[in-house]
């Protein structure tokens, strides 16, 4: 046999292929995931501190990115403001995906009533606008992070539930879940041990997008006053509070934009560029 | 330039996921001439359809030409631009697909789809091609020529749309055409219209082709000559009567050998009364809503009676559709029974697989066809063949891995096969695996559906004598559910004829040759024979063939 090997963009490691906007993209996401972690013990100033005399200040040494609307430090406010959006958003995303895909692929396997019953419900809840439903619910109990955390997840449960029960549907009908029936299996070992490994990999996809739309949503929230409270700030209040520097194009509108656009970007970046396991033992 | 298709030192390179690249057809060269029609022979894997489908120029995706000539009616199509190629596909060269039910398009007619080559390439006004059609239609005797075309593809038979198939590869008068197992998918009675319909258009056109097949039987019928290929290289050449008679190469061989009948085995200790394991008394099962009597609107297993002894095997036989998959699952308890009895070992079975006790499920094992969706994917085949030992007696984790190597030894599989995925085996060791996780059940039933229709003659063969081993060694019984009658007349001691869920007949493999039923008697007489003449030579009672053969 005939054994060369071909140019390629792609590298390997550990026996995955990676290509660089891949890597770039995870780099991104594990500097801001630190960032989140370790915010408390980076920051220059209290992000309650005014340090500037001067409103909307420009970029300069000892405030790196400015000051706000009140003269606070905006460095100090964006990377705690890392920690409320990645923090807040990877809760909400990880009840909404988990209890989706449970529920999921549990109607997938059981169908009949409760496939149906449960299908419709979410599919009714589906249909209230995620901003309207935020709203009624931060109206009626108020804004704090718990509520925060529930009502973002619950927002994106019909979604997750939708597409992993779409996915098992199809891995149900295959032979080999016959003949775990066959054998007597139960259902936890039908979803967790039959369908899962088949689906993880576009639910992992599905979990990196719905983290996207989340931090979208909340910074949404937060922007029209509905997220969290002064002086707490995410990323979304930061742009909200500060729109007023937009003449003056001061960096405490901009910087907090950007802090969003990478995170999210660079999440549907990495989602597209996953790491492939190479099958081919030869090589 | 003497013949139409010259291949010269044909090679062509894979690249693997790991950028590796891998060399499938290593310098293949082969001749056609006009109107001849060369069969490409060998097992999935020895690279007919990759050289087939190099003939128009094409590669598939991943793959690449990197060397040689592929001269076509004096064109080199390896050489050409995309753009040229395209020019010359449905007007020089046509393709006939393995699965025509894929290949048309559920959402516009036959005839839309049949004249549009002609459409493509400007040959004719759309009326013309029309009536072209129905030429074609009529010389593949197709039923009702003239409206067969304003019917939509789910309208018509697996068999019918394999010729329709082949006219619209006809219809821009192709010089050559190639076909990529076109029949593999039918059932045999339905298969001899097909082959006929196609030997008679290839042969008054005076078209070349190329036949792509595994079954050396079908292409005795149709084909001059024959080339043998495995692993990417011609392991012989020569016309279908050498091949057939005085083949040199051992694979080639082989190949024949599968089709000798095989000797069956001798039971020396004739039990004066054989207990039986099985007794099924009536059975219905069908689909639809269940009417007032208890009976379901489609019956597709009309009360069917059968008796498995121990030790013994039951053959079950008929073309698709005739309602013995259904009895397999009916039996499993996967589709329960509306009505009958199954009485499994002495004791009355419930007709829900969900209400048997997991004994009773244990003793009773069913084999799927399709091992690649009878295998999870996922999973290692270690974890696959473990679970029921794990689930049925509680092994734990040595034990297991013990287990794992003997049943891996039983079906004759490396015992390094355990760390891999079933996506990395070959068809023939997929089936094995699907097999041993049967037998980690310590069953005594074992209720296999059609397991070798999706393998190569050869690997089935194989598989056939391992069922028998094991037979053997481990006192199981089989029920063998198959299209195949050689397949069931080699391992089995009754056979079952069934048609439209009905039993039609039940007799012994040494009587095979003389049924009783007219069924039968279509079904046996349709089995293609080595012999290049059998089916120029057969006549099949038109009578019966109007009652029974689905045209």
């Amino acid at each position: 046999m005939t054994v060369a090997r071909a140019a390629s963009s792609r590298r390997s490691f550990l026996g995955h292929s990676y290509n660089l906007v891949g890597v770039v993209a995870s780099l991104v996401i594990l500097a801001w995931t630190l960032v989140a972690i370790f915010a408390p013990y980076i920051i220059p100033h209290p992000i309650g501190d005014i340090v500037d005399d001067d409103y909307f200040g420009p970029m300069r040494q000892g405030l790196w990115l400015g000051s706000d609307y009140l003269g606070r430090d905006m460095l100090s406010r964006v990377l705690m403001g890392a920690r409320y959006t990645v923090g807040i958003s990877l809760a909400a995303v990880s009840i909404a995906c988990f209890s989706g895909v449970v529920l999921g692929m549990i109607a997938a396997v059981t169908g009949g009533w409760f496939d149906t019953c449960l299908s419709r419900f979410l599919d009714a809840m589906n249909s209230i606008p995620s901003k309207l439903f935020g709203l009624v619910v931060v109206a009626a109990v108020g804004s704090s992070i718990p509520v925060l955390i529930l009502t973002l997840a619950v927002i994106y449960i019909p979604g997750a539930y939708r597409f992993a029960r779409a996915l098992a549907v199809n891995i149900n009908t295959m032979d080999f879940m016959t003949v775990a029936r066959v054998r007597g299996e139960s259902t936890i070992y039908l979803i967790g041990s039959e369908i899962l490994p088949n689906i993880i990999r576009p639910v992992l996809a599905d979990f990196g997008l719905r983290f996207v739309f989340i931090v979208l949503l909340l910074s949404g929230l937060s922007f029209l006053g509905l997220g969290l409270q002064p002086p707490l700030a995410d990323w979304g209040a930061l742009v909200r509070e500060n729109i007023g520097g937009l003449p003056f194009a001061a960096p405490a509108v901009i910087v907090p934009s950007l802090a969003i656009a990478s995170l999210t970007i660079s999440v549907n970046l990495l989602i597209d560029n996953l790491p492939q396991k190479i099958r081919d033992r030869d090589a | 330039m003497t013949n139409l298709v010259e291949v010269r030192n044909l090679r062509i390179e894979a690249t693997t996921d790991a950028g590796r690249l891998v060399e499938i057809i290593k310098g293949v060269s082969l001749d056609i001439a006009d109107g001849e029609i060369v069969a490409l022979i060998g097992e999935s894997g020895s690279g007919k359809t990759t050289v087939a489908l190099s003939l128009m120029g094409h590669a598939r995706p991943g793959c690449r030409i990197t060397g040689g000539e592929i001269n076509v009616d004096g064109k080199n199509m390896a050489a050409l631009t995309e753009r040229e190629r395209a020019r010359l596909r449905g007007t020089d060269i046509a393709y006939v697909p393995q699965s025509a039910a894929a290949a048309f398009n559920p959402s516009s007619t036959i005839m839309e789809q049949v004249i549009e080559v002609t459409r493509i390439h400007g040959l004719m006004p759309p009326e013309q091609a029309r009536k072209r059609a129905v030429e074609l239609f009529r010389a593949l005797s197709l039923p009702d020529p003239e409206g067969i075309g304003a019917r939509y593809p789910h309208q018509v038979s697996g068999g019918q749309l394999q010729r329709l198939a082949a006219a619209m590869a006809l219809i821009g008068d192709p010089k050559l055409v190639i076909f990529d197992e076109p029949t593999t998918a039918l059932d045999v009675t339905t298969q001899i219209d097909v082959l006929k319909a196609f030997k008679s258009v290839m042969k008054a056109g005076g078209i070349a082709g190329v036949y792509v097949s595994h079954d050396l039987a079908v292409v005795a019928q149709i084909a001059d000559r024959i080339v043998v290929l495995k692993g990417g290289e011609v392991q012989e050449t020569g016309t279908t009567a050498e091949i057939l008679s005085a083949a040199q190469h051992p694979y080639t061989r082989e190949l024949l050998a599968a089709f000798e009948p095989k000797s069956r085995q001798i039971r020396a200790d004739e039990d004066s009364r054989p207990k039986s394991l099985l007794r099924i008394d009536n059975l219905v099962a069908g689909y639809g809503p269940v009417k007032r009597d208890g009976q379901p609107v489609i019956r597709a297993v009309d009360s069917v009676s059968l008796v498995v002894e121990k030790g013994r095997n039951l053959g079950v036989i008929g073309e698709s559709g005739c309602g013995k998959s259904t009895l397999a699952r009916a039996i499993a308890g996967i589709h329960p029974a509306a009505t009958g009895e199954i009485v499994f070992d002495g004791k009355a079975l419930e007709r829900a697989a969900r209400k048997r006790t997991r004994d009773q499920l244990r003793e009773m094992q069913i084999v799927f066809q399709y091992a690649d969706t009878a295998l999870n994917p996922a999973k290692p085949v270690e974890d696959i063949i473990s679970r029921p030992l794990a689930f049925y007696h509680g092994l734990d984790r040595q034990a297991r891995s013990k287990r794992v190597d003997e049943l891996l030894d039983m079906v004759r599989l490396p015992r390094s096969l355990r760390y891999r995925h079933p996506s990395e085996l070959s068809g023939g060791q997929k089936q094995r695996v699907n097999f041993a996780r049967a037998l980690a059940a310590d069953p005594k039933l074992i209720i296999c559906d059609e397991i070798t229709s999706a393998l190569d003659t050869v690997v089935a063969s194989a598989v056939i004598e391992l069922l028998k081993e094991l037979q053997r060694e481990l006192e199981l019984s089989y029920i063998f559910i198959s299209h195949d009658l050689s397949v069931v007349e080699a391992i089995c001691d009754e056979i079952m004829v069934m048609y439209n869920g009905e039993r039609v007949e039940q007799i012994t493999p040494d009587k095979v040759k003389a049924p009783t039923h007219p069924y039968s008697k279509l079904l046996f007489s349709s089995v293609p024979k080595l012999d290049p003449t059998w089916l120029d030579g057969l006549v099949r009672d038109p009578e019966l063939v109007r009652q029974y053969g689905h045209r």
